[in-house]
């Protein structure tokens, strides 16, 4: 057992920590306070900055994409034939480590994350030669359509119909939840194909130009004004065959591929982490001290609780990039960080809340009178999805007892 | 960056997993409880063989080398196993605080015999107080020389029946000091404790009990920082056993049990209670060698006192919340003497209170973090 780096390990990351002291915009390492002068901006991070009407803001998001470009860190799990970096999971850890804990936006959203490395894995030279280079230039940006209205938790029954005509599909039905729609150029979507076969086996895998006609992209606004998801409503839009991923009705198992990248979510931890030492600096600090409740005795037993359930939740994502390093595939382990992480979000946002006493009501991000630019009260309502979104807590800990500990499904 | 174990350690493991197996089952557990001496000579001596009460020590000395964090590993078996008897008093309450302040002489002495199972050692810290910290040391000593003679009463002093010597930390001027101090003097009163885990903690009465100072005159305390470090976290492994097996046992009873026609580990309301149980039990396992690790490798003075605090923090209510999970899951018969679940629950508590329980170690970690 070793929590420290290999020398191999350390040079690498001094290689990527170097990388952002350099080439780190100025205003994505900023303070709260400083973040807070861009309050709109701050949870539509860098695809909506790519699509800003500030200019300088666009400049910010190309000048940090060409630099990682320069790298092959746009894709730094993808496999250098196809434009990536081909790091092992061990330095895709680190990298994101580093990258989190200088707060750097990843880039290239769903295309870099998810629908990268499907192609890779399913898609045809062509679809290849099509989208790969255009997710890495940034020319190109994704959004994801997999929920439905009707299918939630219980994805696989899903509905939007595709219907074969000719050399296309013709697709109607509805999807919700597509996150970035509004600034994307192309949607990857799970569609049926089949309704009579069971309802894993005839659904198929498809990506569409998000302007084809008889697309609709709704903004949905959440409980905290901001808009992170659509609807998405698909009224007779044809979409070619050639744009299938996969065999027709194997898309569930297209949709479940991922290729080799760590899976650690180490960036939740190291998110947790900075965000309690800058809660305990600023109660103690000149102008922050003021804030604190009188009656502190409990939330600083809570600000330890949550320091520990921090670290706990680091060695998760440790065990992760460790059993991935052995050449293990992790079981539930995954879920396990999944619902760990999530949960101690709220709980974190919760107990930060909670030092300020009355000034945890205030919203606003700037004023005399907001304690860390209202960072826990903001994150207390937009923690509330983390439990949801990705399979909820209670998919987790079914997928836990199930696939991970053998118990007989219900 | 590995949190996997190293090929010695898998050995370690799966040789203590076999032999306890066989050597300790359920039934001696139960025998123990009732026994008066608390544990099985034959099964001490078989141990000793197996080089487990010299892991720590150096090969010089009889023992084996191995470092702190193999010894983790070993301990978890025997928190798997409930292993009874003066394992932990000897190796972390005996061995360690002569490795750590003994002089070359005193190694000589007693390392040895530790090793070869001939000696049982016990550290007498605590008294009526309660207490873990320095302040919590009051009984007098008085230093002569090399030797030293100690006042007072020790409470909660583990397996000091059985015990040879204790290591007794007492307060002179100078403060701290601690002493060697055989057990077979008029001056050693030792009385029985009844407690929840039906192991043997005692009374230990010290009138003019005469023993050799070990380390020096005032030091104590800086030099039992190390050895509490190790106890703590000693407790941790040991706890991470005791509710992995207690984890296993309650899942397995959930796929057999049947109730309504099917397996109560069918239905989510169990199934939820067990995916919490394997978190907990894992982010205890994890959080403890990762303190455990720090020792081992003389990690940074303030982030390895971080690690053990947080360790047992986390730990104490971690595995209390799956011992409590592992009765409700068994139902009625979780609660009957004769079944084996409450045994886990019983020591589960009184690993939870050895060295300090959660609030305590909390508070630990809020003064470091600055809060």
């Amino acid at each position: 057992m070793d929590w420290s780096d290999t020398p191999e390990q350390a040079a690498f990351r001094g290689e990527v920590r170097e990388f952002i002291r350099n080439r780190l915009p100025g205003p994505y390492r900023g303070t709260l306070e400083e973040a807070a002068n861009d309050a709109e901006e701050l949870t539509a991070g860098w695809q909506a900055d790519r699509k800003s009407d500030d200019g300088e803001r666009r400049d910010m998001a190309i000048r940090w994409a060409s630099a990682l470009a320069e790298k092959g860190w746009i894709a730094p799990h993808w496999p250098k034939e196809y434009g990536g970096a081909g790091l092992s999971v061990v330095e895709q850890f680190i990298y994101n480590q580093e990258m989190s804990s200088a707060g750097a936006p990843a880039v290239g959203g769903m295309g870099v994350s998810l629908l990268g490395p499907t192609l890779i894995v399913h898609g045809t030279d062509e679809q290849k030669a099509e989208h790969l280079p255009k997710i890495l230039s940034g020319e190109v940006a994704w959004a994801q359509g997999y929920s439905e209205p009707g299918a939630g938790s219980d994805l696989a029954s899903l509905q939007t119909r595709a219907v074969r005509d000719g050399d296309d599909y013709v697709i109607n039905g509805q999807k919700i939840w597509t996150s970035g729609a509004q600034y994307a150029d192309w949607l990857f979507a799970l569609v049926r194909t089949e309704p009579e076969a069971p309802k894993h086996r005839g659904i198929s895998f498809v990506m569409m130009d998000i302007k084809t006609p008889g697309i609709t992209v709704r903004p949905l606004t959440d409980m905290g004004w901001n808009q992170p998801f659509n609807e998405t409503f698909f009224e007779d839009v044809r979409v070619p065959v050639r744009n299938r991923i996969g065999e027709e009705n194997r898309g569930w198992y297209v949709g479940m591929t991922l290729l080799d990248f760590e899976r650690s979510g180490i960036s939740g931890a190291v998110q947790y982490a900075r965000d309690l030492g800058r809660f305990v600096e600023f109660v103690h600090s000149d102008k922050g001290k003021r804030f604190a409740r009188q009656d502190m005795a409990i939330t600083r037993l809570e600000v330890a609780d949550r320091r520990i359930e921090t670290e706990v939740l680091f060695n998760f994502a440790f065990r992760i990039v460790s059993m991935q390093n052995r050449g293990m595939v992790p079981n539930y382990e995954a879920s396990v960080n999944k619902l760990f992480g999530s949960e101690l979000h709220q709980k974190l946002a919760r107990t930060g809340m909670k030092g300020f006493g009355l000034y945890g009501n205030l919203w606003e991000r700037k004023g005399e009178h907001v304690p860390m630019a209202a960072h826990f009260t903001r994150d207390y309502v937009s923690s509330v999805p983390h439990t949801i979104f990705s399979g909820t807590s209670e998919i987790q800990r079914n997928v836990i007892a199930t696939r991970g500990l053998g118990l007989p499904r219900g | 960056m590995d949190l996997g174990l190293n090929e010695q350690q898998e050995l370690l493991k799966n040789a203590a997993r076999d032999f306890l197996e066989n050597e300790c089952p359920e039934t001696l557990v139960r025998e123990m409880e009732e026994d008066e001496k608390g544990y099985s000579s034959q099964l001490w001596q078989k141990m000793a063989e197996q080089g487990w009460q010299g892991l720590l020590v150096p090969e010089e000395h009889g023992g084996a080398g191995f470092d702190f964090l193999d010894l983790c590993v070993l301990l978890e078996e025997f928190g798997r196993a409930l292993v009874p008897g003066p394992f932990m008093s000897t190796v972390l309450g005996g061995a360690v605080p002569l490795i750590v302040a003994g002089s070359d002489d005193q190694k000589k002495e007693f390392l040895p015999k530790i090793a070869s199972g001939d000696l049982i050692f016990t550290l007498a810290l605590t008294e009526p107080s309660a207490r873990f910290d320095e302040q919590g040391v009051q009984a007098k000593a008085a230093v002569r020389g090399k030797d030293v003679t100690f006042n007072g009463t020790k409470l909660f002093v583990p397996d000091a029946n059985v015990a040879d010597y204790l290591i007794v930390a007492g307060r002179t001027s100078k403060g701290v000091t601690l002493g060697i101090v055989a057990t077979d003097q008029p001056g050693v009163q030792v009385t029985q404790l009844q407690t929840i885990a039906r192991d043997k903690q005692c009374e230990v009465k010290l009138n003019d009990a005469k023993g050799q100072l070990l380390g020096a005159d005032g030091k104590g305390w800086d030099l039992l920082k190390p050895v509490i470090q190790r106890y703590t976290v000693a407790e941790c492994a040991y706890l991470v056993g005791l509710s992995q097996m207690d984890f296993e046992i309650s899942v397995d009873y959930a796929k057999e049990r049947v109730q309504f026609g099917r397996p109560i580990g069918s239905f989510q309301a169990i199934q939820h209670k067990c995916a919490d149980m394997v978190t907990d039990v894992d982010g205890s396992r994890f959080i403890m060698y990762k303190a455990a690790w720090s020792i081992a490798t003389d990690q940074p003075a303030d982030e390895t006192q971080m690690a053990v605090n947080m360790a047992k923090a986390w730990t104490s209510e971690a595995t209390r919340r799956v011992v409590a999970h592992g009765q409700q899951i068994h139902g009625g018969i979780g609660f009957t003497k004769d079944y084996k679940i409450q045994l886990y629950f019983r020591r589960q508590k009184r690993a939870e209170l050895a060295f300090g329980d959660a609030d305590y170690h909390r508070e630990l970690v809020a003064t470091q973090l600055g809060i």
